[in-house]
């Protein structure tokens, strides 16, 4: 059985800070890592592979240091690594991102496609959905569960209150939540056989018979952003003081309805 | 020409969800901006009889889909109706609730159709010169917010958070025009065998999973000092904690501490009753969303880091927030 | 010698930080308060290979290096000593012996269940009366037909509470000295061998620390490490080792310490500023990090200088001795600077600050260190 997992190199959003004086994102010193809903889509995939066996391979489109990645996953236990680089790629949006993606999945063929729901930097929520489209494969969200048998998986898909139990045949595709699978820690000799490993790469000259130049990158995503800003940092909040008791709640219920706590 | 702004409204089990109304609510405003109309789209089986009450909220019309194969929400025939519905219709813009069942068919559809799609959008606006749609959303953590348009394909595509946008006022006198499309599907459409539905079973508690969170400290003065916490947390959907005071005087039991010690807590919404803030303690919850801070003291240290910070009786406070929330809630809700 | 990690070492080193972080750090204050060590933690390390970083996968090691085991040692001592010291006896120690003087039986036996994280090892050395002065050996060994018979107490082997395997020495022939006594391998479960209760120490509450008493435990000729007489040389030899790992342990104790300050000093205010303001605290601090840096510097030397089969032992000694001492210098500095709160135990700079003492201690204390380095330079 072949599993596709995409991952991405992601900067630690949790570790983000806004610099108080220039109110801009501090991004020197953030560490990158393997987006965490990725990286539970990883431990699923091994799973499978400790349990009935199957090769595993780790996909991820982005730039060259988004190799460091990849040794992570193959230090976990993919068998194959494949990195997806190249300048033509740069500026895509969640669907110029997918329609690379697909046509490198294409290429390397799979039962199985494992996504992250979303990326803790993008956020978006799409790139997998957008891959399935694109493959014309039936996708499941929100797994949180997965049961492999020969032709097909039987998975659990969460809602907000309620869960659904579906059986879905492969080939096809699933988006994971970090609550699907507790990822496994890294082996010491794990590492030592991923830096002697051979990360395959996929530059735009080997998917360039799949994949139409208009459709990639700046050129071919349909959305872009005209501005990024930074929220106000957190200063010192309000104090109220001497206020009768209904005046105080009044506020209180006033100020969590502004932040739309409530 | 591509015309009208479209809400996707969501129903489970026949019921609308709050987020399709607040969606009307919002893109009354926009149609307003463009000089177009709102459309709702329903999309079920045996859902006719809910239509009427999306004109109440807003809607000029409604595209009404309803077919077996609409009965649960499943991937495929959703994303085919819609797509029909896009297709026949051609609306300028397309917005859907950031949902469990949104986020799984907005993308499908944008991709089918080959248009830009901005998901969790906190902001929307249109461009007085361009009359584009301006799409405002988080990323990076939350860290930034991006402005997002999609200026050359249509529909111009969006999902929304529920609770983010405001419900349009209820106009009980409105009516409008129901539009029947008939899909055609074919038994392949169904690529998943649905084999259970059930509900969620609740998990142990566990306070670092919890969104909302009411804690107390020396200022509740006892095991009982904790039940309006516990009112305020079960009217807000959240759970109880405590500083290391009333778990080390045995007034609540210690796996709700938080704290150095105890664990470490990010929810949306840390309301600290009677807690006065000692380094052992913010180290634990200093990462929260919004702190609410009640302390008879207006120099205790967490009034220091609170977002909002009361100077007050617990013991008085707690108990009457509680009951204001609950009939806040209750004026907000939806049959 | 690079002082920037390699890319493959720099995961390795994420490695150790992640779990350090998320599986230990947890655990550390109630493993020491409970005075016993987690052994649902040490399967959880053995799993990830951090039991054999520098053995041969041949063995089922990890295949890695000194350099390492090193930056394993120093990420877990950040937030726990203890822990840091049960992997740095098993693996500098207990494998290390068997591992270079071992007969290939041996090292299938012994070494490969302890390197692929199977079984937990300890090394049996000090005694009662034998501290810095191990050569004065008393546990007796006699060759009674084709087995050995061991006789005799050790005292504080780490480990011995739960080790599956003991590298131990006795003394066959008295009157040669040194050169009469020699290394046994012991399993566990052995009729005669008794491992006390924990014995109650300053700090590495959490680690376990025994008296091992052998009553006419039988050791058949097999058991026996390298040849008769050869056991003070590979007790010797494998302390060479053992203090680079002890070297790093310290300078994770002091880094871990001086950590936990910085992040306590940007919040706590008196006198209406956090008490980072003040220069006193300031210079304190780029103090103890310096320290902290050079001692790192000269550990990554002793690794490296081993792992390139190159003489190490007085760069070991050099190593420990610094880092021990400032392992103790940033630690009592950083209870000072945490004031009364770094008294209590609710804050982790106390254990810390009882768990630097013995790095000064064991393993060879830093008088006998002076002694190895004075040696070494010829100084007569």
């Amino acid at each position: 059985m072949k599993i596709a997992v995409c991952i991405k190199q992601v900067p630690d959003t949790t570790e983000v800070r806004v610099d108080p004086e220039t109110n801009r994102l501090i991004r020197e010193g953030v560490p990158s890592i393997i987006n965490p809903d990725d990286k539970s889509g990883l431990e699923t995939a091994l799973r499978v592979k400790d349990t009935m066996g199957a090769v595993v391979t780790a996909v991820c489109m982005g730039p060259l240091q988004a190799e460091v990645a990849l040794r992570e996953a193959l230090a976990m236990g993919c068998d194959e690594a494949v990195l997806i680089s190249g300048r033509e790629f740069g500026g895509s949006d969640t669907y110029a991102t997918a329609t690379i993606l697909a046509a490198a999945l294409q290429q390397l063929g799979f039962d199985l496609i494992i996504t992250g729901r979303e990326a803790i930097d993008g956020n978006t929520a799409q790139v997998g959905p957008q891959i399935a489209e694109r493959l014309n494969i039936p996708q499941v969200s929100y797994v949180e569960d997965i049961q492999v048998e020969s032709e097909h998986l039987i998975v659990k898909r969460m809602f907000e209150d309620c869960y659904q139990r579906i059986k879905v045949r492969m080939p096809c595709l699933i988006t994971a939540l970090a609550e699907l699978a507790q990822p496994r820690y890294m082996t010491v000799r794990g590492i030592e056989d991923a830096y002697n490993a051979e990360i395959k790469m996929l530059a735009f000259d080997d998917l360039k018979d799949d994949l139409n130049p208009d459709s990639i990158g700046l050129k071919g995503s349909p959305t872009r952003v005209i501005r990024s800003f930074t929220k106000q940092a957190k200063g010192q909040g309000k104090k109220l003081t001497g206020m009768d008791v209904d005046e105080a709640v009044a506020s209180i219920i006033l100020t969590l309805e502004e932040h739309n706590i409530i | 020409m591509s015309e009208n702004i479209f809400v996707v409204v969501e129903q489970r089990q026949g019921y609308i969800q709050k987020v399709g109304m607040e969606l009307l609510g919002e893109a009354k405003k926009l149609a307003a901006d463009l000089g177009q109309k709102v459309v709702a789209v329903l999309m079920g089986s045996g859902v006719e009889d809910k239509a009427f009450m999306l004109f109440h909220y807003g809607a000029d019309q409604v595209v009404l889909v309803d077919n077996l194969m609409l009965k649960l929400y499943v991937t495929e025939p959703y994303a085919k109706a819609l797509t029909a519905v896009i297709r026949e219709y051609d609306p300028q813009i397309v917005l859907f609730g950031a949902t469990s069942i949104g986020r799984d068919l907005a993308p499908r559809v944008a991709a089918r159709i080959h248009t830009g799609l901005t998901a969790d959008c906190t902001g929307l606006a249109i461009d007085p010169e361009t009359k584009l749609l301006q799409m405002t959303r988080p990323a990076f953590g939350g860290n930034l917010m991006a402005t997002i348009v999609c200026s050359e394909h249509r529909p111009q595509m969006a999902t929304v958070r529920p609770g983010v946008m405001k419900m349009a006022a209820y106009d009980s006198s409105k009516t409008g025009e129901i539009i029947t499309l008939d899909v055609q599907f074919a038994p392949e459409d169904m690529n998943v065998e649905i084999l259970e539905i059930a509900q969620d079973d609740k998990k142990g508690v566990d306070i670092s999973e919890a969104k909302v969170l009411v804690s107390g400290g020396r200022g509740v003065g006892g095991p009982e000092g904790y039940d309006p916490l516990r009112e305020l947390a079960e009217v807000l959907g959240g759970e109880v904690a405590s500083s290391r005071v009333g778990v080390n005087n045995g007034w609540i039991e210690s796996n709700r501490l938080v704290g150095l010690t105890g664990k470490t807590v990010h929810p949306q919404l840390y309301i600290a009753c009677g807690i006065s803030g000692a380094i052992q303690h913010l180290a634990g919850m200093e990462e929260s969303d919004f702190i609410l801070a009640i302390n008879r003291d207006a120099e205790a240290p967490i009034m220091d880091l609170a977002d909002l910070g009361v100077v007050g009786d617990v013991k008085v406070l707690v108990p009457k927030l509680a009951e204001a929330i609950k009939q806040y809630k209750s004026k907000k809700l939806v049959e | 010698m690079d002082s920037k990690l390699s890319k493959k070492h720099q995961l390795q080193q994420e490695l150790y930080r992640r779990f350090a972080q998320n599986e230990v750090k947890p655990i550390a204050r109630d493993m020491d308060e409970k005075e016993e060590y987690s052994l649902e933690l040490l399967e959880k390390m053995q799993k990830c290979g951090f039991l054999g970083i520098p053995y041969s996968k041949d063995y089922g090691g990890a295949g890695s290096d000194t350099l390492s085991y090193v930056l394993c040692m120093e990420e877990l001592a950040k937030v726990d000593a203890s822990t840091a010291l049960t992997i740095s006896v098993h693996t500098s120690l207990c494998c290390w012996c068997i591992d270079s003087f071992g007969t290939e039986e041996q090292k299938e036996k012994y070494l490969r269940p302890l390197v692929s994280g199977k079984k937990v090892g300890c090394y049996s050395l000090t005694e009662p009366n034998a501290g810095s002065d191990a050569s004065a050996q008393q546990m007796k060994a006699v060759l009674d037909g084709d087995s050995y018979v061991l006789n005799g107490a050790k005292v504080f082997t780490t480990n011995s509470g739960f080790a599956d395997i003991f590298v131990i020495f006795a003394m066959t022939d008295k009157s040669k000295g040194t050169r009469g006594i020699t290394a046994f391998i012991m399993e566990r479960g052995s009729e005669g061998l008794l491992v006390s209760d924990n014995i109650p120490r300053m700090g590495m509450r959490a680690a376990s620390n025994c008296v091992v008493t052998l009553d006419n435990v039988r050791l058949p000729e097999a058991n026996r490490l390298g040849r008769e007489g050869d056991g003070f040389k590979i007790a010797m030899k494998g302390l060479e080792g053992g203090r680079i790992g002890i070297g790093a342990q310290a300078v994770g104790i002091a880094q871990g310490a001086l950590d936990e300050t910085i992040s306590y000093v940007k919040k706590r205010k008196q006198f209406g500023r956090p008490i980072s303001a003040f220069q006193n605290t300031q210079f304190k601090i780029a103090e103890m990090q310096t320290k902290i840096d050079a001692a790192r510097l000269m550990v990554w030397r002793a690794a490296e200088a081993k792992d390139n089969h190159e003489p190490y032992g007085t760069e070991a000694a050099m190593c420990k001795l610094y880092a021990s001492e400032v392992a103790n210098d940033v630690t009592r500095e950083c209870v000072q600077l945490l004031g009364g709160y770094g008294y209590t135990r609710e804050f982790p700079v106390e254990r810390m600050m009882r768990d630097a003492k013995i790095t000064e201690i064991y393993e060879g204390t830093s008088e006998i260190m002076k002694m190895i380095i004075s040696g070494a330079m010829k100084i007569k």
